[in-house]
């Protein structure tokens, strides 16, 4: 079962290494990953495809929170979302090839956005299976590079993945939450 | 005010309330060193490998409660920080270690002494930095120090170039900083809080199992007033011994790999097993589908990542142990289980620890007589083996936070220079080193920093010409071929130690054993008792890995009769 997840995460060097560091030493599968700017500015917004069972997709949620750099994590696979990926496919053409070719793309609402002698780049937009049909339709004309972005994912309808009102300005802990002396004193006996 | 990078650095200490730091210095660090003349009250402590810096630190951190500050050099000082970190790491514990990195203009060059320790550390520390200008020092050490304190504690590293070091800027100390991503839960929801407290109310073989977690919150007094309201017996991991009195008559021990056999046979007829500042551990649990098989599971716990990890929690209390129990409490009805209690007497006397042969020098009788000899109370650390299990099993604990151990990680070494690190931490304690010889090994240079500091750490060196823990294990499950597990020419110990400046002895007979462990104490500086005990004795109970209580193996018939 393939699930979304989407997170903010401060916009920060480093942060891309410890959530692939995460994902890699826990074994987790992680079929698709996006990253880019977000509507805040000091914040990314990633999207996951993750693939396993209810289980795993929860651990996966609850490592990367614990991420200190990670502000918000959301499963939104239950939710309606649109889904999108794009794709750059770079496909062989000849004159008898060209016209077949340019039908398809129009089929799949996408583009052409660039012409040469012997190739044409096609851009599509859509969820995975749109691009992979196409895909599967031009192999056989040759496709000679292929290259698409991780799955973006949104919810549908206003409600949103953000952070908390008072989650940016919240102040972190002061003191050890837990009790412990803030002195030499020695521990208290029971 | 303006400052150095360095002079904010140990201003910025100051303000956490750090006293001691374990360090050794090297080129890229160096004007740090050379700022702290200016700094006295801030106590620097000359290891002798920054391995042991790092144990040191933990080994602080866990008798204090407070984060242990190391520091370190760029390159190969950091790397040899990184086994400490990874067993803070492990079984978390409050460790800030700073690195000296290479010049900024330097990094990415390959360098000469350049490591990237960020990137080696992001999986083995809590977060880390890397400071790139000289205002942010406050601010970021102010972060580490919040970070390594709080919520589920844990190792920051904090890395700072050299000419960040130098670097002059204004110094403002910020008494609030925003941790966007980090918001330790406290508290659990009060309906799952009604929800234990009914499973509490309605078990009728209820059993504790008390974690590390209850000594991070220092939730001993909540943990005895639920154990003893709710008459539920308790047992404790191996890093949550002494949260819990053990001459207590609600007192199990320790269940698993090597726990008491009683222990783990009361989890498993368990109806009820609340679990307090834990995460089920494999030495804990073994076989997991088979752990705890007619238990619900009430689990108390910091770390939301921890819950339904290995074991599916019933209910959820996510929160710190101390905040939770205290929400529990007043919602716990006073309440018996006879019947439950005397099952569970039953099974001790049942399955009881072995004692040791009266005609050989065993480890289990040296442990038995310090804990009589110390009643109890002396802070014990250990290394990894045998004797860290005959320790767990043997030394019984009557105050609270006396046990220090690398038990995630299970770091060999560790028993020099943490319990360096816990002496500076309690000087007003008695600290014994239980120490393998194999371990000792590892880690023994950091005497020479026990006596230039005259810390009185006591080390009962437990001799066994044996990486004794692998040999047992090539005993029972490789038909005893022992391969690279004797040591058989190991140092003179003895001379080693007077070498280093400690006083020693050498016991080989169980007669001389209370009168060497007299005289270690009486001894004001640092002292070492090199136990020449029985070679090739196992430690029983033991669950094989990944197995159940049904394939416990409790001591061989032929030791049998030397019970009591
Ligand atoms: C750094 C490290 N290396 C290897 C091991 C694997 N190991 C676990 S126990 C053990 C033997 C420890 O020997 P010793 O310190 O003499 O203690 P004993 O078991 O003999 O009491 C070894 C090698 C380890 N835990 N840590
Ligand atoms: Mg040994």
């Amino acid at each position: 079962m393939k699930h979304t997840i989407v997170a903010l995460v401060l916009d920060k060097p480093g942060v891309l290494n410890r959530i692939t560091s995460m994902i890699r030493r826990r074994g987790f599968n992680i079929s698709s990953l996006a990253v880019g700017a977000s509507e805040a500015p000091s914040l990314s917004r990633m999207s996951f495809v993750v693939e396993g069972g209810e289980e795993t997709v929860k651990q996966v949620t609850k490592q990367l929170q614990k991420i200190i750099d990670v502000v918000k994590v959301a499963d939104i696979s239950k939710e309606n979302v649109v889904a999108r990926e794009l794709a750059l496919i770079k496909v062989t053409t000849t004159p008898a090839t060209r016209s077949e070719i340019v039908q398809l793309v129009d089929i799949f609402r996408a583009g052409i956005i660039d012409v040469g002698s012997e190739s044409l780049i096609i851009e599509v937009t859509g969820d995975e299976e749109k691009i992979n049909s196409l895909a599967r339709l031009l192999e056989p004309f040759g496709v000679k590079e292929l290259m698409r972005t991780g799955r973006l994912a949104m919810v549908r309808g206003s409600s949103t993945v953000k952070i908390d009102d008072d989650q940016l300005g919240a102040p972190a802990p002061r003191t050890a939450s837990n009790g412990a002396p803030s002195s030499d004193s020695p521990p208290p006996g029971w | 005010m303006r400052m150095t990078g360095g002079q904010m650095l140990c201003e910025s200490l100051l303000r956490e309330g750090v006293s001691v730091v374990f360090g050794l210095p090297g080129g890229a660090i160096l004007p740090l060193y050379q700022t702290l003349p200016q700094f006295p009250q801030l106590r620097h402590i000359l290891v002798r490998h920054e391995q042991g810096a790092a144990f040191a630190a933990d080994g602080y951190a866990r008798a204090t409660g407070r984060p242990g500050v190391c520091w370190a050099t760029s390159g190969p000082g950091a790397t040899n920080l990184v086994t400490g970190l990874a067993c803070s790491m492990m079984d978390s514990v409050p460790v800030v270690a700073i690195t000296g990195q290479v010049a900024r203009s330097a990094i990415g060059t390959d360098a000469f002494q350049e490591t990237d320790i960020t990137g080696i550390t992001v999986p083995i520390t809590k977060h880390n930095y890397l400071v790139t200008r000289a205002a942010d020092v406050p601010q970021v050490i102010r972060e580490a120090f919040c970070l390594a304190g709080t919520g589920r504690p844990g190792p920051v590293l904090v890395d700072i170039p050299k000419d960040v070091l130098t670097e002059e800027a204004d110094f403002n100390y910020p008494e609030v900083v925003h941790l966007p991503g980090y918001r330790p839960i406290l508290e659990a929801p009060i309906e799952q809080v009604r929800k234990a407290a009914g499973l509490i109310a309605a078990a009728k073989r209820p059993l504790i199992l008390a974690g590390h977690g209850v000594i991070i919150s220092r939730a001993f007094q909540e943990l005895r007033e639920l154990a003893e309201r709710a008459q539920t017996p308790v047992v404790s991991t191996l890093l949550g011994l002494s949260s819990f009195p053990e001459d207590h008559i609600l007192y199990v021990g320790m269940p698993g790999m090597h726990g008491a056999a009683y222990a783990s046979m009361a989890i498993n007829e368990a109806d009820l097993l609340i679990a307090i500042g834990m995460r089920f551990d494999d030495r804990v649990t073994g076989k997991l589908s088979a752990f705890a098989p007619n238990a619900s599971v009430i689990h108390i716990e910091i770390d939301p990542a921890e819950v339904d990890k290995n074991i599916k929690a019933h209910v959820a209390l996510v929160g710190d142990a101390k905040h939770v129990l205290r929400q529990l409490l007043p919602l716990i009805q006073p309440k018996t289980n006879p019947e439950w209690l005397r099952r569970v007497e039953e099974l001790k006397q049942a399955h009881a620890l072995g004692s040791p042969r009266p005609d050989r020098l065993q480890q289990r009788y040296v442990l038995e007589r310090l804990s009589e000899i110390t009643d109890g109370r002396a802070i014990i650390v250990t290394g990894v083996g045998q004797h860290q299990m005959w320790a767990a099993q043997y030394y019984q604990f009557k105050e609270p936070n006396l046990f220090m151990s690398s038990g995630g990680l299970g770091a060999m070494g560790y028993e020099v220079p943490a319990a360096m690190g816990a002496q500076l931490g309690r000087p007003d304690k008695v600290v014994w080193s239980i120490a393998g010889d194999g371990g000792f090994q590892m880690t023994m240079y950091e005497l020479a920093t026990m006596v230039e500091n005259n810390i009185p750490v006591k080390f009962a060196l437990m001799d066994n010409s044996y990486l004794g823990m692998v040999r047992q294990w090539q005993d029972l499950f490789y038909k005893k071929t022992y391969v690279a597990t004797h040591y058989t020419r190991n140092p003179d110990f003895v001379k080693l130690a007077e070498a280093f400046g400690l006083w020693a002895v050498r016991v080989k007979e169980v007669d001389h054993v209370d009168d060497a462990i007299h005289q270690a104490m009486l001894h004001q500086g640092p002292a070492l008792i090199d136990f020449w005990v029985d070679q090739e004795e196992n430690v029983f109970p033991m669950i094989p890995p990944g197995q159940t209580v049904a394939e416990l193996m409790e001591e061989p018939e032929e030791r049998v009769h030397w019970k009591k």
